[in-house]
């Protein structure tokens, strides 16, 4: 198929629209504005599908988890045991049991860092981190080397936002035991070459944690294919509701990792001289988890689904490509972050006004952008900027949202140019 | 463009924003501190003199900031200037008072009536600590105190 005819039925397929009509919050105004939503990349909006989910559970069949021996605790557990398996599906998991829900991406981080860091690392060990990183996967690797005397490691990033690889290949050594990386940098939208990272931090005996917040939304997932020993990401960031995380992890090493948290639903037997665990997954599961959240999470991805990633990456592309060229075209703005691998979040500064004045002059407009420093401050450091404006691209944006930015941001230019 | 951004950025705004007054390094200074906002990531340094009497002989400030942010330390150093620590205290309280609609502008004494510019921030309760960073850095400076964080 001649590729013209390729991208027509593609955007025949991908009914913009429609789409935007699955998610009731835009048809709302902001300041009597329509609203362009443009902060997908830090919580994403929800589609009825999920709404509804979330709505079914507590009219329905809300009851406990994994204890009521009645039929609306066991048709509940059974919904929320079939999310992991939804999860599995999506990324590509070889078992459910690998799948452990958590509250977020950043709790995920921090289960790694205490159940494995604590445990299988030790003084001098060394954890490679990269320049761009958001600061849930620096944080918790900081706070496990002022406990146990590791040493932290960051690779460098180019002027574009890209990797430096050969300088992550020249950081690998002897000691280093594990390699904790975004797949996508959620300031730049810069894409990591993860399977190579993977391939070579295995190479060199050490693990990989992959922190997928940012890309499961846009780049379809295969944690077999890449290897990956970690992988995580949030539910809200997926379109699904907050409260609910992901870490999915290689069985044998969740085996060999002690529990994260103690409590009720992980445990086999509890006496007052010993317990013993519960198996995968309810291992890392202590206490009453977040069951409407998993479902809506679960709906979240057959939402996802029902529209492919492909097609849905495919228009974010049409849509970040037109407004790089937009915003490019204005003067005095400078993109942060010029990787061509990149998708779906365009960052930039205004040499005559910082990003808080234009946030606050564009809301006025309808137009939600994130500005600040994006939970990134070493990234802040590197690129020389004290914060940027960040627009970042849902599955629901279209050229409408852009052009509603840079008719904005005319206004900006108005009082500041 | 409504009226309300309008008012919050003001004439006097925009030319103390692009243009800060006392926008140096103080060599004499003899209080200092630093003040973060670390949900947005500003950071500024003000920088007094004070004479044995703890009055402020002067005042001057280093930072990155948005245009209220800048503005208002540019102002606030200027009008400290000359001031006994005790007239600087109150006049942040009735400065903060006015930018969190606790108290109004007609509320500030009459050597203050130029920071009634900066009362559009009551309108854009997010940018309120813009406006308030460098008078809690100055009052943390006057203390004695070398950071704060307005988290």
């Amino acid at each position: 198929m001649p590729s013209s005819e390729k991208s027509q039925t593609a955007s025949i397929m991908y009914d913009i629209e429609a789409i935007r009509a699955d998610f009731p919050i835009l048809a709302r105004t902001m300041h009597d504005k329509p609203l362009a939503f443009l902060d997908t990349a830090a919580s994403a909006q929800k589609p009825r599908h999920v709404i509804d989910a979330v709505s079914h559970v507590y009219e329905n069949e809300y009851a406990n988890v994994h204890r009521g021996l009645y039929q609306i605790s066991e048709a509940v557990t059974v919904r929320y045991e079939g999310t992991r398996e939804i999860i599995r599906d999506f990324i590509g998991a070889a078992h459910t049991h690998e799948i452990i829900f958590t509250r977020n991406a950043t709790e995920s981080i921090n289960l790694v860092a205490h159940s494995f860091g604590r445990n299988f690392l030790s003084e001098g060990d060394e954890v490679i981190i990269t320049a761009l990183e958001h600061h849930a996967n620096i944080v918790p690797w900081q706070m496990l080397r002022d406990e146990k005397g590791i040493v932290l490691k960051v690779v460098p990033i180019t002027d574009d936002g890209e990797l430096i690889m050969s300088a992550f290949e020249d950081l690998l050594g002897p000691r280093t035991k594990l390699v904790s990386v975004a797949h996508m940098s959620n300031v730049m939208g810069t894409i990591l070459p993860i399977k190579d990272i993977i391939d070579k931090a295995h190479a060199a005996g050490a693990k990989v944690l992959i922190d997928g917040c940012q890309s499961v939304t846009h780049i379809p997932v295969d944690v077999q294919a890449l290897g990956c020993d970690f992988y995580i990401f949030s539910g809200h960031k997926l379109y699904g509701p907050s409260g609910i995380g992901v870490l999915y992890g290689k069985e044998e090493l969740l085996n060999a990792m002690p529990p994260f948290m103690g409590g009720g639903d992980m445990i086999s037997s509890v006496t007052f001289e010993k317990s013993t665990w519960a198996k995968l997954p309810h291992k890392f599961e202590a206490g009453t988890p977040a069951i409407a959240q998993a479902i809506g999470l679960g709906a979240a991805i057959e939402y996802v689904n029902g529209l492919g990633l492909d097609a849905i990456g495919a228009h974010e592309a049409d849509v970040l490509k037109y407004a790089t060229e937009q915003l490019s075209s204005l003067e005095g703005l400078r993109i942060i972050g010029t990787s061509p691998n990149k998708a779906s979040v365009v960052s930039f500064v205004l040499e005559y006004a910082h990003p808080h004045d234009i946030a606050t002059i564009i809301d006025r407009a309808g137009v939600a952008v994130r500005a600040g420093h994006h939970c990134a401050q070493p990234l802040m450091e590197r690129m020389d900027v004290p914060a940027t404006v960040r627009a970042s691209i849902g599955l629901y944006n279209n050229r409408t949202d852009i052009d509603a930015l840079v008719r904005a941001l005319g206004e900006v230019e108005e009082l500041f140019g | 463009m409504s009226d309300d951004l309008r008012e919050l950025y003001q004439e006097v705004i925009l030319d103390h924003g692009k243009n800060p007054r006392n926008f140096h390094l103080h060599d004499d200074a003899t209080n200092e501190a630093r003040g973060n906002n670390p949900l947005c990531g500003d950071q500024l340094v003000i920088y007094l003199q004070l004479d044995g009497e703890r009055n402020v002989v002067d005042a001057s400030f280093l930072g990155k900031g948005c245009a209220i942010c800048m503005a208002s330390a540019s102002m606030m150093t200027d009008l400290v200037k000359g001031r006994s620590a005790e007239e600087a205290q109150s006049m942040f309280e009735a400065f903060h008072d006015m930018c969190t609609g606790e108290g109004d502008e007609t509320a500030l004494a009459d050597n203050m009536e130029k920071l009634s510019v900066l009362s559009g921030v009551r309108e854009f309760p997010t940018r309120v600590k813009c406006a308030t960073l460098p008078w809690h850095t100055m009052v943390a400076a006057l203390k004695g105190e070398n950071e704060i964080s307005t988290e």
